[in-house]
């Protein structure tokens, strides 16, 4: 036990003395809290508009005005021509632009549709869709009032027809106000759990290996499994500071809710460990270099636990084999679970599938880690 | 110069001999191409939704047949009852439940306007946004289908006023495939990612194997050392670039509207600012762990205010400031506008220049850095 003790103590050393690694792994979920914060953000407004319009006329200047009121929209250029639209396109100077014809108003008035057409820089496609949903809104509503204000006509009869609408009231639940940090939080929790217990793991232990200072270690009186606990304790300790840390600060700087039991976090967080941990121990108990480590790890958990956690994307719109993939990748549990716990407030009574699964996951992975370090070793 | 040329030969012999960097810079790549293609996207189809229809009208039936025929939508699940719809929503299951009230028909059809409850669980993060409004114009549609069916009342005359034809248009992009817009930025983040990290993990290798003294003490000078070692990283960058495009183009069928000279001339700079990074980053750090971690958290912070995965233009005010000295955020508009938009030199001209000077000032700044910490 005294030698244990001696190896933890060497291993935090090491972590103390590397004040780059150190000071990586405190900012590291500092600076994604607020990233995700500030950076990460799919809400549209401010949309630069470009307006083209030949023969400025009183309907087009009402429209011209009502879109400038709308409050999202901000005209950026006028044109009388479409000339210049493809460099303001090009640019990124325009994301969108409506284009009158001449004798807009005029057209109106008669009985032939007034013609209006919109333009829309759908590179990013959910910013297109939204954003001619947003003009195509602002131009219904011109309509509606025009039409409300319309004089009889003629003849004095006036076709009534009763129109329908189905109203709906829309609900958001769970995350009212889309914050983006109330969503990334739980998966940043996760990615940073990720990097400190199984990238930081597998590196120290092969590094061990490939300066050779593992059989130093290995003819010790240390036992296998304590040489693993030594190198793995501290960044477990590490890790564990590393929630509260991202915790603490979502909840100070983004008010990010917590409705559920901050203990159920804390103990799913620390199952999350222990898996990680364990993909750490396994994947360097396979390689022998450092490099080949991180490659591993990389591409065998850094890479699924992002992107296949939904943690940024929804899964829901994957291929069906990436879904599928997705059943085995731990971040998608522990993603879920966190959500759970923070925006919904639920408790095992809906989570206990998931955290059944990673507690079987946890243990079940110890012991193959464990027995292929061992096997190694001989 | 034959020095030079010497030492590149040796790096590009220890890239090719060395299995593990050659997965690194051509096979990883590529697999982050093809699982980030598709993975990477906010696209909308096959959102489950759970419908409660307390009604059980023609019209309430309606709103279910004109929900299921959209196509974004998957119903799975016709529960009874608010709570099971609740349920379905605590559990995750379904990304929304639609309500329709009990007297839907009857007020539709006495008053014109009848509810229907859209409740959205914005757990699923910005597709809460997308699925609301798709519903919300499946809605408006159905409405208007019952408006023209509706009999009128009083003569039947053509409304003469204010029939405004609205004509939309999508550029660059019209079927909204996100594989489209995705693609040309992740050939920056990969060109990124070998630029910097290879490069940085590669010097910081041979500063803990000691091969970096035994150089030292040759007469290769460190500015002919610099040289040689990036070399052979630029021009991987460029073969990824190559690689990406080809599968770009053949897997996902990105459109490549512009020049591609343009592109490769740009790619050629922005690299430089890329290995530049690495540089600084191997001459600040004394182990290959530190290398990764402060490369893998500088690229990190790089990518995300990029604009890569969000627009640049939804972030906070102060961010996009800051993102203006992002060179990953004007290649990526720049690989964006030449490939989707067929931009040419003129209208890529601004972020352009940025990248130059970046260049000029990384490199700089990388090469002084090194010849402190050699000497």
């Amino acid at each position: 036990m005294t030698a244990l003790r001696g190896l933890l103590r060497k291993e935090f050393f090491h972590i103390r003395r590397d004040k780059r690694t150190a000071a990586v792994l405190v900012m590291l979920p500092v600076v994604q809290v607020l990233l995700f914060g500030y950076a990460i953000r799919t809400d549209v407004n401010d949309v630069r508009l470009a307006v083209v319009d030949p023969s400025p006329d009183s309907a087009t200047i009402d429209l011209r005005n009502r879109f400038a009121a709308a409050g999202i929209f901000r005209i950026v250029a006028t044109a009388p021509r479409t000339d210049d639209l493809n460099r303001l396109f090009q640019t990124g100077a325009a994301e969108q632009a409506i284009v009158f014809r001449p004798g807009f108003a005029e057209d109106l008035r008669r009985t032939e549709p007034a013609q209006l057409l919109v333009i829309t820089d759908a590179t990013e496609p959910n910013t297109g869709a939204l954003l001619q949903a947003y003009a195509q809104a602002v131009v219904q509503q011109y309509q509606a009032d025009l039409t409300r204000s319309a004089p009889q006509s003629a003849s004095g009869a006036r076709s009534i027809r009763p129109a329908i609408t189905i109203a709906p009231i829309v609900r958001t639940r769970f995350n009212p106000t889309r914050a983006s940090s109330n969503l990334f939080v739980p998966g940043l929790m996760a990615f940073v759990l990720t990097i400190i217990s199984s990238l930081m793991t597998a590196i120290t232990l092969t590094r061990e290996k490939e300066t050779g200072t593992m059989e130093a270690l290995l003819v010790s009186p240390l036992r296998p499994w304590e040489i693993i606990a030594g190198k793995v304790v501290p960044y477990l300790a590490i890790g564990f500071a590393a929630v509260v840390l991202v915790l603490v600060e979502a909840l100070i700087v983004f008010r990010v809710p917590l409705r559920g039991s901050v203990l159920l976090l804390l103990f799913e967080g620390a199952l999350y460990i222990l898996v990680s941990l364990n993909f750490g121990i396994l994947i360097s108990s396979r390689t022998s270099s450092q490099r080949l480590a991180m490659l591993g790890v990389f591409l065998t958990t850094l890479l699924p636990n992002i992107l296949l956690s939904g943690f940024i994307f929804p899964l829901e719109s994957m291929p069906a084999v990436l879904r599928w993939i997705s059943f085995v990748v731990p971040g998608r549990w522990f993603v879920t679970i966190a959500r759970g716990i923070m925006l919904k407030g639920i408790g095992l009574e809906y989570l206990w599938r998931e955290t059944l699964y990673m507690t079987a996951l946890a243990f079940g992975l110890l012991v193959v880690s464990l027995r292929s370090f061992n096997e190694r070793l001989e | 110069m034959r020095r030079v040329l010497f030492l590149a030969q040796a790096e590009v012999l220890h890239i090719v001999r060395d299995r593990i960097l050659l997965a690194q810079t051509l096979i990883v790549p590529m697999i982050q191409l093809l699982i980030l293609s598709n993975a990477a996207t906010f696209e909308i189809h096959n959102t489950p939704i759970a419908i409660v229809d307390l009604d059980r009208s023609s019209a309430s039936r309606g709103v279910v047949n004109h929900l299921a025929a959209n196509g974004h939508f998957d119903i799975v699940d016709a529960p009874a009852s608010l709570d099971r719809a609740n349920q379905d929503m605590l559990d995750g299951s379904v990304t929304m439940a639609v309500v329709i009230p009990h007297d839907f028909e009857t007020s539709l059809m006495r008053t014109g306007v009848a509810p229907v409850e859209l409740s959205v669980n914005a757990e699923k993060g910005s597709a809460a946004g997308i699925v609301q409004s798709y519903a919300q114009s499946v809605l408006a549609a159905y409405g208007a289908e019952l408006t023209r069916s509706a009999p009128t009342i009083g003569p039947r005359i053509p409304d003469p006023r204010s029939r405004i034809d609205v004509r939309l248009r999508s550029r660059y992009n019209p079927t909204l495939n996100y594989k489209y817009y995705m693609v040309p930025g992740i050939l920056v983040a990969l060109m990124t990612i070998i630029g910097s990290l290879l490069s940085a993990q590669n010097i910081a290798r041979e500063k803990e194997l000691g091969t970096l003294e035994q150089l030292n003490v040759t007469p290769i000078t460190r500015g002919e050392f610099i040289v040689a070692k990036l070399l052979p990283f630029w021009c991987l960058g460029l073969i990824e670039l190559t690689m990406g495009l080809i599968i770009g183009k053949l897997v996902f069928g990105i459109p490549i509207v512009g020049s591609l000279v343009l592109l490769y001339a740009v790619a050629a700079i922005y690299l430089f600012v890329a290995l530049g990074i690495g540089l600084f980053i191997s001459s600040v750090v004394e182990t290959q762990q530190q290398a990764m971690f402060v490369t893998f958290f500088i690229v990190n912070i790089y990518l995300l205010m990029s604009g890569l995965f969000t627009p640049i233009d939804s972030m906070a005010p102060w961010v996009q400031v800051a993102s203006q000295i992002n060179p990953v955020r004007h290649f990526v508009t720049i690989s964006r506008a030449i490939l989707m938009k067929g931009a040419g030199p003129a209208e890529i001209a601004q972020p352009l220049v940025i990248l130059l000077a970046s260049a000029v000032i990384v490199l700089t700044v990388a090469v002084r850095q090194y010849h402190k910490r050699a000497s």
